[in-house]
C-alpha cells in the first residue's frame, strides 16, 4: 500500500490541550455508535488473560548497612573525532609537535579512534608509519596520489603498546633482559612500512620537487604571518 | 613641489579604505571639500571621502556625471585597465596579491627558484670578476 505522507487527526487542536471537536462529537467521529451497534448495544468486552503464577519473591538475607547511592545509566557511545574538510587521503600535512616537529608528512587515512595515520614516508623524511592528533598538525593544500596504497590492516591496535611480559625478579639479569626487549622493532612492521611507501614514493617523484618539498622541514621565517599564509 | 595629480573629473584612483578596498574607480563628481562620486564598472555609484582614495596618474576624458555605458565605453577607450596593470604601482599589486595566494609547496617552490637564480647570477659575476682580473 502507498504509505500515507502525513497522519491526520480526527480532532486537530484550536491550541495546545484543546481539540476542536468534543468529547460527544468525537464519539460519533470515531465511530464508537457504530461498533456499539456490531456489538448489540455495548461495546466489545474481551476477557484479560490470566497471568502466569510467579513464585512470590523472599526477602533478601543482607540488606548493606548505607544506602549506596546507583551512578545514572550511560549509553552514550563516543563518535570518532570529526575529520577537517581540509584533511583528505593523500593531503600533505605539517607536523607541529613531538620529536618530528616541522615535517611534512603524508596522510593516509583516519583510524577508529579519531587519530590520523600518517606516513613520512620513510626514505624521505625520516617518519615511520604514526599515529597523530588531528590537532596538532596543519593541513596544506597539497595532495599527493595514494590510489596505490593499501592500509586496511592498520589500525589502532597494530599501533598499541604490547603488553609487558612479567619480569623475573633476577638481579644480575635483571637489566640486561630489559634491554634488548626495548629497541628491536619487529621485522613486520618494517616490512609493512616498506609496503606502504613503494607507492607513495612513486607517486611523489612523478611531482617535481615535492620529493625535496617532503624532505624539508617547516619553519617560520621572518615576515611570515601565520593568520595570513595561505597553506 | 607642485601637485601632480589632481582632483578632477574622469581621475582614476584606488580606494584604500572601506568595503571597497583594492578597487580602481573614476572620479565622476565633486560633491563638496571633502567628497566625490565614483564609479566603476562593476558597482553602483557611491560617494566617498577623498582621504579614502589614493589618486594615480591616470585621467580618462569625460562629461560630469557620465552614464554608466558611456562611463565604460571611455575607459575601454583610454585602456584604463591596461594601463593600471603595466605601471609600476599596478604591477607591485598584483604580485602583492599573487604572493599572499601561495601555497606552502609554492613557497618552497619558489623558495629553491631564487636560490637558482642567485646561483646563477653568481656564476656570471664571478665570471666578470675573473676577465677584470685577467686584464
Amino acid at each position: 500500500m502507498a504509505p500515507k505522507n502525513s497522519k491526520v487527526t480526527r480532532n486537530p487542536n484550536l491550541i495546545p490541550g484543546i481539540g476542536k471537536y468534543s468529547r460527544s462529537q468525537m464519539y460519533h467521529k470515531k465511530g464508537l455508535w457504530a461498533i456499539k451497534a456490531k456489538n448489540g448495544g455495548q461495546f466489545p468486552h474481551h476477557e484479560k488473560k490470566a497471568k502466569p503464577e510467579t513464585t512470590s519473591e523472599k526477602p533478601p538475607k543482607f540488606y548493606p548497612a548505607d544506602d549506596v547511592k546507583k551512578p545514572l545509566v550511560n549509553k552514550r557511545k563516543p563518535k570518532p573525532t570529526k575529520l577537517r574538510t581540509s584533511i583528505t587521503p593523500g593531503t600533505v600535512l605539517i607536523i607541529l609537535t613531538g620529536r618530528f616537529k616541522g615535517k611534512r608528512v603524508v596522510f593516509l587515512k583516519q583510524l577508529p579512534s579519531g587519530l590520523l595515520l600518517i606516513t613520512g614516508p620513510f626514505k624521505i623524511n625520516g617518519v615511520p608509519l604514526r599515529r597523530v592528533n588531528q590537532s596538532y598538525v596543519i593541513a596544506t593544500s597539497t595532495k599527493v596520489d595514494i590510489s596505490g596504497v593499501d592500509v586496511n590492516k592498520l589500525d589502532d591496535k597494530y599501533f598499541g603498546k604490547k603488553a609487558e611480559k612479567k619480569k623475573k625478579k633476577g638481579e644480575g639479569e635483571f637489566f640486561e633482559a630489559e634491554k634488548e626487549d626495548k629497541n628491536v622493532l619487529p621485522q613486520e612492521k618494517k616490512d609493512d612500512q616498506k609496503l606502504v611507501d613503494a607507492s607513495l614514493i612513486q607517486s611523489i617523484e612523478a611531482v617535481p620537487d615535492l620529493k625535496a618539498y617532503l624532505a624539508a622541514r617547516f619553519s617560520l621565517k621572518s615576515g611570515m604571518k601565520p593568520h595570513e599564509l595561505v597553506f | 613641489m607642485p601637485f601632480k595629480r589632481y582632483v578632477e573629473i574622469g581621475r582614476v584612483a584606488l580606494v584604500n579604505y572601506g568595503k571597497e578596498y583594492g578597487r580602481l574607480v573614476v572620479i565622476v563628481d565633486v560633491i563638496d571639500q571633502n567628497r566625490a562620486l565614483i564609479d566603476a564598472p562593476d558597482m553602483v555609484r557611491t560617494q566617498i571621502n577623498f582621504k579614502r582614495l589614493s589618486l594615480t596618474d591616470i585621467k580618462i576624458d569625460i562629461n560630469r556625471v557620465p552614464k554608466k555605458k558611456a562611463l565604460v565605453q571611455a575607459m575601454k577607450e583610454a585602456d584604463v585597465q591596461g594601463k593600471w596593470e603595466r605601471s609600476s604601482w599596478g604591477r607591485k599589486l598584483i604580485v602583492q596579491k599573487k604572493r599572499a595566494l601561495l601555497n606552502d609547496f609554492d613557497r618552497f617552490k619558489l623558495m629553491l627558484a631564487r636560490i637558482k637564480r642567485g646561483g646563477l647570477i653568481r656564476q656570471e659575476l664571478s665570471k666578470l670578476r675573473k676577465e677584470e682580473a685577467s686584464t
